[in-house]
C-alpha cells in the first residue's frame, strides 16, 4: 500500500477521534468554564470534580446495575448524568462551605480582587479530594467496561479499498450524549429565567444585587452547575479511559487549555476551547511519541496565555 | 523587615544560631532512624518554603509551581550521581545554579501574565516537567550507595549528619532572606507588591526586580530539591515534581506568615511532623493521608487566617499597644549631613521639558491631539481644562505609563516618549497620581526611600535624601508612620516627597490639591512653591483656579485632548474660548448679559 494513503488514513482517524473525544473535552472545559464565568474563580479542583463524577458514573453503572437496566448504549449516558446531579449536590454544599468564603461580595475590595485566597482554597480542596479519592477508592486504573468500550464501528473502505477509518463505539455515544447536553446547557442559559439570572450576576455582580438578584445563590447554583457539567463529561469519557483517583491532574490542564482558548469568560468558548485541544491532543499524536502528548497540551496552553491571553475566539474579560 | 521587627541585627543572628544548635542537640538525643529523617525533612521543606516566600511573599504573585526548581534541582544531584559518578557536594551546588537558570528562563515569559493567567501558567511548569521527565524514561532515578568513598558522596553512615547540612541549608536561606529584607531588593519588591505602577514610576524597574527574586527563589529550591535527593536516595518524578510538592511550597509560609522570616520554618516545623507522622501510622490503610492533611491546612488557613498564623497571633499581641514609633526596620541609620544637591538648578527660562506633536488615541476616542507644548526651566506650569480634556492621559504619556500613538517627549535632549516609567523617573521626571497610590503597608520612610532609590545607589544617601524630602514636604514627624493610615493632605504630601527623594529635574503634580481643605490646600502650596525656589521645573494639574492663578507662572488649557491656548495665567483665563470650554458655549453667553 502506497504510504501515502497510510498517512492520509492517520490523519482522518486523528481528525475523527480528535473531534470525538474533544467533544467531551468540551464539556469538560464548559464546567470550568461555567464556575469561572459566573465566579470569577479558577478552579484547581475541577480535575477532582471530574474524578467523583468517574467514579459516581462507575458505581452506578456498574454496582446499581444502570447497563443491566438500561443497556449498553444507553446505561453509561444516564450513569454520566445521574453522576452530574451527585456532584451538582456535593459542589453545592461546598460552595457555602468554603467557597462563599473567599469569594463573591467577600473578595471585592481585597488585593487583587482576592484571587490568590481563591485559587489557594481550591489547591487545598483539589489535594483533600483526590487523596480521599485514594483513601475511598484505592489506586488501581477503573473502566466503565461495557460492550461498547472496545468495539469500533468501521466507516469506509473509502477511496477504493484503500482507506478506512474506525469510530470506537463507547466513544461515539459518549460524544453524541456531550452534544445534546451541550445543547441543553446553551438553551438552559440563554433561554430560561435562572439562566439569565446567572449571566446577569457574572456580567456585572454589583448591578444584578440591586435588580434584586442574589449573587450569593447564583454563585453555588453555577458552582454546582459547573462541577456537575465536568462530571457528566468525566462520566462520559470513563466509558473509553482507565482512571484513578490522580486522573484529575491529567485533565486539569486539558480544562485549562480549552477555557483559555476560548476565551476565560465564556462557556460556549470553552466548549470550543476543548474541542480544539482533542483535536491537537489527536494530531499531536502523530509526530509525537504517547508520553508527550499531554506535554504537548501544556506547551499549546502556555504558548496561548503567553501570546493571545484574551483566547482565539474570545474578547478580553480578564486583563493580562 | 515590617512584619518580623524582633527578627533583626546581631540579636538575630544569635537567636539563629542557638535554634540551630538546639535543633541539631535533638537530633542526637534521638535513635529512631525515622525520627531522624522527619527531623531532615523538617529543614528541607522550610527551606524550599523560604524559597517560595522570597519570590510569592515578598513580591504578591503566587506561583503555584516552586515544584518545577524543586523537581530540577533533586534530579540534577541524582542523574549527576547515577550516571557520572558526580558527588552531591558538587551535585547540590549545580542544582542551585539549575534553579536560578530555571528561574530566569521562566520568568522572562511569565512576568507579562497577571492574576489567574500567571497563576494558570506557574501551576503548568512543573506539570509539563513531570511529563517530560516521564517520557525521558527517568520514572525512578535511584543514587547509587558509593561504599568506597561515602563521605566523598554525602553518604553517611550515621543520619543525624544529614540533619546538620539540612539545618545548614535552611540556616542559609534564613539569612539571605533577611539579607533581602533589610535591603533595597526588599523593599522594592515590597514596593511593587503593594502598587506597581506607583513603584515604576518612582524609579523602580519591576520586571528586574521580580526576576531576580524568582532566579534568587529558584536557586534555593533547587539546592533543596537536591539535598531532598541525596536523602531519600531515589528520585520519581511524581514524588518531585508533582502537585502536592508545589502546594507543599505554599502551605509552609501561608501557615506560619506570608512574607516574613520565620513563617516558612514555623510552617514546616508544625506541619511536616505531623504529616510525616500521620503517615506513619495509617499510610499502608490510608495513602494519601499526607495529601488530606495539607489540603486541609491549606483550607484551614485560607479561611480562618489568611495571612498566616504569624501575622495573627502577633497582631493579637500588638493590640493594646500603641503603635510602635517604628522608623525604617533597619533602614534608618544616623541623618547624613549636606544631601546632595537637586540637580537641574539653574533658572534661566530655557526649554527642558518639550512635547511636540503628542497623540494618544484609544480606540476611537482621540483622548491627546497634536500637542506640542515646552516647559521652561524653573517654572510652574499649571495645566487646566474641563473634564475628559486629556490632562491626566498627558501626564501619563509623559511619564511612560502609556505609549504615544504618536509624537515625542524631549527631556535633556532625547526623545523620552517610548520609555518605560522607571526610566522616565530615571532621567529626571518624577510624578504624583490623581488618586493617590501609596505602598500601603510600608512607612512614609519607606516610601520616600523607595523614591530616593531612583537615583541613589548608596544606601545611606538615599535614606538622607529621603529624610529630606520629609522636612522640605513636613512630614518628618510622620516618617515611621505606615502611609495606609494617613490623611489625604498626608498622602498628598507623601507622594510629592517620595517624587522629590528622586532628585527630579521635572515633578509633574496631577490634582495635588483636589479634596482638600482651605488650610491644607494653603500647606500643600506652600511646599510647592519651596520645592520650585530650589530650582525644580513643576507642571501641575489643577482643576482650583484661584489656586491656579497665584501658583503658575503660565497655564496651558487643554480641551478634548487639543491646546486650546498657553499664556501668562491672568491673560489665559480672560481669553473667550477658555471660558466657552470651562463654562460651555450657552452659559458664557448667557453670563454676557
Amino acid at each position: 500500500m502506497d504510504p501515502i494513503f497510510i498517512w492520509i488514513e492517520n490523519i482522518l482517524q486523528a481528525l475523527l477521534t480528535g473531534v470525538v473525544i474533544g467533544g467531551v473535552y468540551g464539556l469538560l472545559c464548559a464546567g470550568l468554564g461555567m464556575i469561572f464565568g459566573v465566579m470569577r474563580v479558577i478552579n484547581f479542583a475541577q480535575g477532582e470534580f471530574l474524578m467523583l463524577g468517574m467514579y459516581a458514573a462507575l458505581f452506578l453503572v456498574t454496582n446499581l446495575g444502570l447497563e443491566a437496566l438500561l443497556g449498553a448504549y444507553l446505561g453509561p449516558v444516564v450513569g454520566a448524568l445521574l453522576a452530574g446531579a451527585v456532584l451538582y449536590a456535593f459542589a453545592a454544599i461546598l460552595h457555602p462551605l468554603l467557597l462563599a468564603r473567599v469569594t463573591g461580595t467577600r473578595a471585592m475590595g481585597r488585593e487583587g480582587e482576592g484571587h490568590y485566597p481563591q485559587l489557594t482554597l481550591t489547591l487545598g480542596l483539589s489535594l483533600v479530594l483526590q487523596n480521599l479519592g485514594l483513601i475511598v477508592f484505592g489506586s488501581t486504573g477503573r473502566t466503565i467496561q461495557t460492550p461498547l468500550t472496545s468495539s469500533a464501528w468501521e466507516i469506509g473502505p473509502l477511496y477504493g479499498d484503500y482507506i478506512s477509518v474506525f469510530l470506537n463505539k463507547g466513544r461515539t455515544v459518549s460524544f453524541v450524549a456531550t452534544l445534546l447536553v451541550a445543547a441543553a446547557v446553551t438553551l438552559f442559559i440563554s433561554r430560561s429565567r435562572a439562566g439569565k439570572t446567572l449571566r446577569a450576576a457574572a456580567d456585572n455582580p454589583e448591578a444584578a444585587t440591586y435588580m434584586g438578584i442574589d449573587v450569593g445563590r447564583s454563585h453555588r447554583f453555577a458552582f454546582g452547575l459547573g462541577a456537575a457539567i465536568t462530571a457528566i463529561g468525566g462520566g462520559l469519557i470513563a466509558v473509553n479511559f482507565p482512571f484513578h483517583p490522580y486522573v484529575g491532574a491529567e485533565f486539569i490542564v486539558i480544562m485549562f487549555a480549552g477555557v483559555v482558548l476560548g476565551g476565560m469568560g465564556s462557556i460556549a468558548g470553552a466548549f470550543w476551547g476543548g474541542l480544539t485541544i482533542g483535536l491537537v491532543q489527536q494530531l499531536s499524536a502523530l509526530v509525537l511519541p504517547m508520553q508527550l502528548q499531554n506535554a504537548a497540551i501544556f506547551v499549546v496552553f502556555l504558548l496561548i496565555i503567553l501570546i493571545r491571553p484574551q483566547g482565539l475566539f474570545g474578547r478580553s474579560v480578564d486583563r493580562a | 523587615m515590617p512584619k518580623s521587627s524582633f527578627m533583626r541585627g546581631p540579636r538575630a543572628l544569635v537567636l539563629i544560631a542557638l535554634l540551630s544548635v538546639l535543633y541539631v542537640a535533638v537530633a542526637f538525643l534521638v535513635h529512631s532512624p525515622y525520627y531522624l529523617l522527619v527531623l531532615t525533612l523538617v529543614p528541607i521543606w522550610a527551606t524550599l518554603g523560604m524559597s517560595w516566600n522570597i519570590f510569592s511573599g515578598y513580591w504578591g504573585l503566587m506561583s503555584f509551581g516552586h515544584a518545577a526548581f524543586f523537581g530540577l534541582g533533586a534530579y540534577t544531584v541524582a542523574l549527576l550521581s547515577a550516571n557520572l559518578a558526580i558527588s552531591p557536594w558538587i551535585g547540590i551546588p549545580a542544582a542551585t545554579l539549575l534553579g536560578a537558570v530555571a528561574g530566569a528562563l521562566i520568568g522572562m515569559p511569565t512576568f507579562r501574565l497577571r492574576g489567574h493567567y500567571f497563576g494558570l501558567a506557574m501551576l503548568a511548569y512543573p506539570l509539563a516537567l513531570l511529563y517530560v521527565f516521564e517520557w525521558l524514561g527517568y520514572q525512578e532515578v535511584p543514587i547509587p550507595m558509593r561504599r568506597e568513598a561515602p563521605l566523598a558522596y554525602m553518604q553517611f553512615a550515621d543520619t543525624r549528619y544529614y540533619v546538620i547540612l539540612a539545618t545548614l541549608l535552611l540556616i542559609a536561606a534564613v539569612l539571605v532572606c533577611m539579607r533581602i529584607g533589610r535591603s533595597r531588593f526588599g523593599l522594592s519588591l515590597l514596593a511593587i507588591k503593594q502598587n506597581e505602577l506607583a513603584a515604576d514610576a518612582a524609579g523602580i524597574n519591576p520586571f528586574n526586580w521580580k526576576l531576580a527574586a524568582l532566579v534568587l527563589s529558584g536557586a534555593i529550591a533547587g539546592a533543596a530539591g537536591g539535598l531532598y535527593a541525596v536523602v531519600l536516595l531515589i528520585v520519581s518524578p511524581p514524588a518531585v515534581f508533582g502537585p502536592l510538592v508545589s502546594a507543599q511550597a505554599v502551605i509552609f509560609s501561608l501557615f506560619g506568615g506570608v512574607g516574613t522570616v520565620v513563617g516558612p520554618v514555623l510552617g514546616a516545623v508544625t506541619l511536616v511532623p505531623v504529616s510525616e507522622f500521620l503517615n506513619a501510622q495509617l499510610g499502608d490503610k490510608l495513602p494519601g493521608i499526607q495529601g488530606v492533611v495539607y489540603g486541609v491546612a491549606i483550607i484551614l488557613v485560607v479561611i480562618l487566617a489568611p495571612d498566616g498564623l504569624v501575622p495573627r497571633l502577633a497582631a493579637r499581641a500588638r493590640r493594646g499597644q500603641a503603635a510602635p514609633a517604628g522608623t525604617g526596620g533597619g533602614l534608618l541609620q544616623p541623618v547624613a549631613q549636606g544631601a546632595a544637591p537637586v540637580r537641574a538648578a539653574q533658572r534661566d527660562g530655557g526649554v527642558v521639558l518639550s512635547v511636540r506633536g503628542l497623540c494618544k488615541s484609544f480606540g476611537g476616542l482621540q483622548a491627546v491631539r497634536d500637542v506640542s507644548f515646552d516647559v521652561r526651566e524653573g517654572e510652574i506650569l499649571g495645566i487646566i481644562g474641563p473634564n475628559g480634556a486629556g490632562k491626566t492621559t498627558m501626564f501619563n504619556l509623559i511619564n511612560g505609563v502609556i505609549r504615544a500613538s504618536a509624537g515625542q517627549v524631549l527631556f535633556g535632549g532625547r526623545d523620552i516618549a517610548q520609555l518605560r516609567p522607571h526610566e522616565i523617573c530615571r532621567a529626571g521626571i518624577a510624578r504624583t497620581f490623581q488618586v493617590a497610590r501609596p505602598f500601603a503597608n510600608l512607612t512614609v520612610l519607606q516610601n520616600v526611600v523607595v523614591g530616593a532609590y531612583a537615583t541613589e545607589r548608596d544606601e545611606a544617601r538615599a535614606l538622607a535624601l529621603a529624610q529630606r524630602a520629609l522636612e522640605e514636604t513636613g512630614l518628618q514627624d510622620y516618617a515611621g508612620a505606615l502611609a495606609g493610615g494617613l490623611s489625604t493632605m498626608q498622602l498628598r504630601l507623601m507622594e510629592l516627597a517620595r517624587a522629590l527623594a528622586s532628585q527630579p529635574g521635572v515633578l509633574l503634580l496631577d490634582e495635588i490639591l483636589a479634596g482638600l481643605g482651605a488650610q491644607e490646600v494653603e500647606h500643600v502650596m506652600l511646599a510647592i512653591q519651596k520645592i520650585q525656589a530650589r530650582g525644580v521645573t513643576i507642571v501641575i494639574i489643577e482643576h482650583t483656579m484661584h489656586a491656579m492663578v497665584r501658583l503658575a507662572d503660565r497655564l496651558l488649557v487643554l480641551d478634548h485632548g487639543t491646546v486650546l491656548t498657553l499664556g501668562e495665567p491672568a491673560a489665559v483665563t480672560s481669553e473667550q474660548i477658555v471660558i466657552d470650554a470651562y463654562l460651555g458655549k450657552k452659559w458664557s453667553a448667557r453670563a454676557k448679559h
